[in-house]
C-alpha cells in the first residue's frame, strides 16, 4: 500500500459562501472570438449533457453531442418523476441556501464535498428561473405563482414539479435549448452512437471513438475537451429503475484511461418501487417518492397475517416509519426508508404473495383530501401502478419494495468537474461529487442541470484558456485515434467470436443476483468477499461461453449488450471491493457490522471521512484505492437523526 | 397476481434486414408467457428463444419501459401501441391478450420514418421539426425570477397536457396521411399557451409547419385517429389551436 495518492479536490480558498463567486472571478476566460475554435464533445444528452451542450454552444463553442438512443430527448433523465429542489423559499417556510446545503450534506451522511454542495444549493435557484423561462410547465397556484411540495429528508417544501413528470419536462426544456442550437447549425447531434473508447493524446483527453449502432461503423472524433454526461451504473444489478440502455461503459472506458472511479459502492436503493413479480422481468418501475407525502407505509403487526389489506383493522397495523421517526415520519430519507422496509420483510412481516413488499396506503389521504385531489397529484402514477399490477391503488394499498435506482458514486472530479484525465470532465450522475453516500429526492435533476447550465460553462473555459490548446489541434489521423479504434474493434470482434452457449442477458441476470444479494441493502465483509469471487467466476465464464448472434455490420443489439455487460462484470467487482474496504456504514452503504443499537448506519469518521478514488492498474489486476480527505469546516458531523 | 394461466401465442412479426432490403411477415409460436409480463418482455422471451436457436433476434426500439421516453413503438394488430387506451407498448401487459391469440406486430410506417431493421424506425424527422422552432429563444443566464412570470393555473395545466407528448410517433403511424399535426400542435400549443412562448408564437408555428411539410409528413383531414392512438391522451384541440395561430400568422405575415 505504498502508492496511495491523496487527491486534491481543488476547492477554492475563502468563506464557503464566497468560494464560487471568487473562483468565477479568478478563472481565466476564453475570448468570445476564440470560443468557436474549440471543439467540445458531449457524450450523453440527459439533463447534464443537453444543458451543457446547449449552454456551451450559446457561448460560442463548437459542440458535438452523442447519444445511443434515436433522439437526444430519450435520455433516462426523462423518467424522473417527483421534482427538482431549490431554495427559493416561495412558501415562506424557513428555507434558505444554507438550509438546502445543510440538508443535502446531512442527507448524504457527511460524505460529500462541502464546497460542491454549497455551490449546488447556490445555483439551484437559477435553474428554476432558467427552466421557467424556457416554457417548462411547472405546477402553479391559482394566483399564477409556482407551486412547491415536500420531499424526503427535508422539513420545508422546496420541490418544484410538473405533475409526476418533472424529469420529462426539464429534459424537454434542455432538449429544446439544445435543438435550438442544432437548428442554428451550431451543435452537431449524433444519435444512435455509442462511445466505445476515450482517446488520450499527450496525457489529455482529445476525442472519442464511437460505434454507430445502425451501421456498425467505428468513427473517430477529435476535440479539445470531452464531457461525459453518461449517467449512472445502476444496471450493474440487472434489475433496477434505470432504462434498458443505461450503462456504465463510457465511464468505465475513461477509468481504464486513467480517470479514477470514486465511491463505487455508494448506490441508492429507492424505497418505493413496484415489487418484482416474475423471472421474465426486465426492469423495475419506480413509484415517485412524492407519494410519501400522502401515502402511509405499513405492514401487519402479525407476521402470520393472511387477511387482505383493507380487512386488517387499524390497531393491527404497524406504521413503522411514523412510529420510529415521529418528526419525519413517512418522509425520512430514501436510505432509511429502504432499510426499514427490508427489516420488516426480513422479520417476515412483508406483504403480498412473495412477502417481499410493504404497503403504501392512500386511504387516509383520500378520506381527508378527496379522491379528485389525490388524482390531480398522482393520477399518472396510480394509472401506471394499475397497468403493471392490475390492482387499483385508489381502492387497495400499493405494494412497494426497495429497488436499485441511482448511483452516488462515479468518476472522481475536482471542484471544476474535471476527472483525473485532464480535459475529460464528468457531469451529472456520471460524477460522484454532490450527494455523498445518499442522494435526497429531487436532487438529481438539480445536480444534472447545475453542472450543465451553471458550472461547466465557467470551468471548461478556464481549462481551455489555461492549457493553451488554442493552436494545438489534434487531427483524427493521429496514431492514438487509430490505436483506440483498433482496440475497440478487436473487442467487439472477440465478443462475436466466442460463440458460446449462454445469452448475454443470462450473464447479466446472474451478475444481478450476486450484486443484490451481497452488494445490496445490507453488506458484510464475508458476503462482499464471496461476491468478488463469484463475479470473477461469472466474468471468466462470460468470456468463454457467451453467445452473441449476428455480425458487426448493421444493427446488432446483442453485440451492444455484450459490450456493456462485459463492463458491468468488471464494475460490479469494483463496487464490491469498495464496499469491502469501507469498514463503516454511511447513507446507502450499510455494513451489518457497523450499526447503532437502533440499527441505524454507524459512520467511522476517524477512519473513513474520505472519498475512495480507485485507480485502474490493468485487467485482472487489483486496483489502487487512493483517497481525497473530506474537510468539514461549516457543519458538525453528527449521527443523522430523523426521529 | 395470476401466474398459473400461461399464454401460448401466434406471432406474425415484420422482419426486415435493413433499410435497403425488402421485409416480410414471419410466423413464430411462443408459449409459457405470463399474463403479468409486458408486451416487450414477451418479445424478450421470444428473442432469448431465437438466440438459443442461433437465429437473429427481433430488433425493436425500447428504453425506459415506464411509458415516458417515447422510444418504444409497434403497430400491434393494426393499432399503434396496441389495444389499450393511453398506454405505450412497454406498459401494455399480456393479460390484455387471450390464450392462443394471433398477434400481428409491425413497425410504425410513414415516409418520414424509414425502417432501420425489423421493428426499429428512424424518427430523426421529429428532432428536425423541433429544431425548426420548438423552443423559446432564451439563452442560459437570461432568465428573470421564475415568479416574475405569472401563468394562470388553467393555462399551465393546458400547457402541461400538451407538453406530455413523448414524441413516439403513434399519431403519425395511425394517420392515413401520416400527418404529424398532433405532434407539432402539441409543442406549438404548449408554448403559445405560456407567456414565455408568446413573443415568438407566429414565427414558431410558421417554421414548424413548413418543416413538417418539407420532411414528407402528410396533411390533416380531421380523422382524429391520432388522438385515439396517443398514449398520452394529447387532444386534437391542440390542432385547432395551432390552425388558428397558423392562420393568424399567415394573415399577418410580412413576406
Amino acid at each position: 500500500m505504498t502508492d496511495i495518492k491523496k487527491l486534491d479536490g481543488k476547492v477554492p480558498a475563502g468563506k464557503l459562501q464566497d468560494k464560487w463567486d471568487q473562483h468565477r472571478f479568478n478563472m481565466k476566460l476564453v475570448n468570445p472570438a476564440n470560443k468557436r475554435k474549440y471543439k467540445v464533445i458531449v457524450v450523453g444528452t440527459g439533463l447534464a449533457g443537453a444543458s451543457a451542450a446547449a449552454t456551451l454552444s450559446e457561448l460560442g463553442y463548437d459542440v458535438s453531442t452523442f447519444c445511443i438512443q434515436d433522439s437526444p430527448r430519450r435520455a433516462h433523465s426523462i423518467a424522473a418523476q417527483g421534482g427538482v429542489n431549490a431554495a427559493k423559499n416561495y412558501p415562506n417556510d424557513g428555507d434558505s441556501i444554507w438550509r438546502l446545503f445543510y440538508d443535502t450534506i446531512k442527507g448524504g451522511d457527511y460524505r460529500a464535498r462541502e464546497a460542491n454542495v454549497y455551490r449546488l444549493a447556490q445555483v439551484a435557484n437559477n435553474i428554476i428561473d432558467q427552466c421557467a423561462a424556457q416554457g417548462v410547465p411547472f405546477a402553479r397556484e391559482y394566483g399564477g405563482t409556482l407551486s412547491n411540495r415536500s420531499f424526503g429528508g427535508a422539513q420545508v417544501s422546496r420541490t418544484f414539479y410538473a405533475r409526476g413528470q418533472t424529469g420529462q419536462q426539464l429534459l424537454l426544456g434542455a432538449y429544446s435549448a439544445l435543438m435550438k442550437e442544432v437548428g442554428k447549425g451550431k451543435v452537431k447531434s449524433y444519435t444512435r452512437r455509442e462511445m466505445v473508447e476515450l482517446v488520450v493524446v499527450d496525457g489529455k483527453a482529445r476525442g472519442i471513438i464511437t460505434r454507430n449502432v445502425v451501421t456498425g461503423e467505428y468513427e473517430k472524433f477529435s476535440a479539445d475537451a470531452v464531457l461525459l454526461c453518461t449517467g449512472g451504473y445502476g444496471n450493474t444489478y440487472f434489475l433496477s429503475s434505470n432504462a434498458m440502455a443505461s450503462n456504465g461503459s463510457a465511464a468505465w472506458k475513461a477509468y481504464k484511461k486513467g480517470a479514477m472511479f470514486a465511491n463505487p459502492c455508494y448506490t441508492q436503493i429507492h424505497p418505493t418501487c413496484i415489487p418484482q413479480h416474475g423471472d421474465f422481468q426486465s426492469k423495475l418501475t419506480l413509484m415517485s417518492e412524492s407519494l410519501r407525502n400522502d401515502g402511509r407505509v405499513w405492514v401487519p403487526k402479525d407476521k402470520n397475517e393472511t387477511r387482505k389489506a383493507n380487512d386488517i383493522p387499524e390497531e393491527e397495523r404497524d406504521y413503522y416509519l411514523e412510529e420510529k421517526y415521529p418528526s419525519f415520519g413517512n418522509l425520512v430519507p430514501r436510505d432509511v426508508a429502504a432499510r426499514n422496509a427490508k427489516q420488516q420483510a426480513d422479520m417476515g412481516k412483508g406483504v403480498g404473495s412473495t412477502k417481499v413488499a410493504v404497503y403504501l396506503d392512500f386511504a387516509d389521504a383520500i378520506k381527508r383530501e378527496g379522491i379528485e385531489t389525490i388524482k390531480a397529484r398522482y393520477g399518472n402514477l396510480f394509472d401506471m401502478y394499475e397497468r403493471i399490477t392490475d390492482e387499483n391503488p385508489y381502492e387497495v394499498p400499493m405494494r412497494i419494495f426497495p429497488a436499485v435506482h441511482y448511483t452516488m458514486g462515479g468518476l472522481w472530479v475536482d471542484y471544476n468537474l474535471m476527472t483525473t484525465v485532464p480535459g475529460c470532465f464528468a457531469l451529472g450522475e456520471a460524477n460522484f461529487s454532490d450527494h455523498g453516500a445518499n442522494r435526497l429526492g429531487a436532487s438529481a435533476l438539480m445536480q444534472g442541470l447545475a453542472d450543465g447550465y451553471f458550472v461547466i460553462p465557467y470551468t471548461l473555459g478556464n481549462y481551455l484558456a489555461s492549457e493553451g490548446l488554442i493552436n494545438s489541434d489534434v487531427e483524427e489521423t493521429a496514431p492514438e485515434f487509430d490505436e483506440a479504434l483498433k482496440t475497440s474493434k478487436e473487442r467487439f470482434d472477440k465478443l462475436l467470436a466466442i460463440n458460446g452457449t449462454k445469452s448475454v442477458d443470462s450473464f447479466h441476470r446472474e451478475l444481478g443476483v450476486v450484486m443484490w444479494d451481497y452488494v445490496g441493502m445490507a453488506r458484510t465483509a464475508e458476503g462482499l468477499s464471496t461476491a468478488i469471487d463469484k463475479i470473477k467466476a461469472i466474468r471468466a465464464d462470460f468470456w468463454k461461453n457467451v453467445k452473441v448472434t449476428g455480425t458487426n455490420d448493421g444493427v446488432n443489439i446483442e453485440l451492444e449488450k455484450a459490450n456493456r455487460v462485459a463492463d458491468f462484470l468488471e464494475l460490479g467487482e469494483l463496487m464490491a471491493r469498495d464496499a469491502l474496504k469501507r469498514e463503516e456504514s454511511c447513507g446507502g452503504h450499510f455494513r451489518d457490522e457497523y450499526q447503532t443499537e437502533e440499527n441505524e448506519a454507524k459512520r467511522e469518521d476517524d477512519k473513513f471521512c474520505h472519498v475512495a478514488a480507485w485507480e485502474y492498474t490493468g485487467d485482472e489486476k487489483e486496483p489502487i484505492r487512493n483517497i481525497e480527505e473530506l474537510n468539514f469546516e461549516n457543519v458538525a458531523l453528527t449521527q443523522r437523526s430523523y426521529k | 397476481m395470476s401466474s398459473d394461466n400461461l399464454l401460448t401465442l401466434n406471432l406474425k412479426i415484420w422482419r426486415q434486414a435493413n433499410n435497403k432490403e425488402k421485409g416480410e411477415i414471419v410466423d413464430y409460436t411462443i408459449d409459457g408467457i405470463s399474463p403479468d409480463a409486458s408486451f416487450l418482455e414477451m418479445l424478450d422471451v421470444l428473442n432469448e428463444k431465437l438466440i438459443a436457436e442461433g437465429n437473429d433476434p427481433v430488433a425493436f426500439d425500447h428504453d425506459c419501459r415506464e411509458g415516458i421516453c417515447g422510444m418504444c413503438s409497434l403497430m400491434i394488430n393494426g393499432q399503434a401501441h396496441g389495444p389499450e387506451a393511453e398506454t405505450t407498448t412497454c406498459q401494455l401487459h399480456m393479460r390484455k391478450f387471450q390464450n392462443g391469440e394471433t398477434i400481428v406486430v409491425e413497425p410504425f410506417r410513414a415516409r418520414a420514418f424509414p425502417v432501420l431493421k425489423d421493428l426499429m424506425i428512424d424518427r430523426t424527422a421529429f428532432d428536425d421539426i423541433i429544431a425548426s422552432g420548438g423552443f423559446v429563444n432564451v439563452n442560459t443566464g437570461n432568465a428573470q425570477d421564475a415568479n416574475a412570470i405569472l401563468v394562470p393555473k388553467e393555462n399551465a395545466e393546458l400547457a402541461m397536457d400538451a407538453a406530455s407528448c413523448i414524441g413516439c410517433g403513434a399519431c403519425v403511424a395511425s394517420c392515413k396521411n401520416a400527418s404529424a399535426m398532433l405532434f407539432v400542435s402539441a409543442k406549438v400549443s404548449q408554448l403559445a399557451l405560456l407567456p414565455q412562448g408568446k413573443l415568438e408564437a407566429e414565427e414558431r408555428v410558421k417554421n414548424m409547419v413548413s418543416k413538417m411539410d418539407e420532411l414528407g409528413f402528410g396533411n390533416c383531414t380531421n380523422e382524429a385517429e391520432c388522438e385515439a392512438s396517443c398514449p398520452k391522451g394529447i387532444s386534437i384541440s391542440n390542432i385547432a389551436r395551432m390552425n388558428r395561430d397558423f392562420l393568424s400568422a399567415a394573415v399577418k405575415s410580412k413576406d
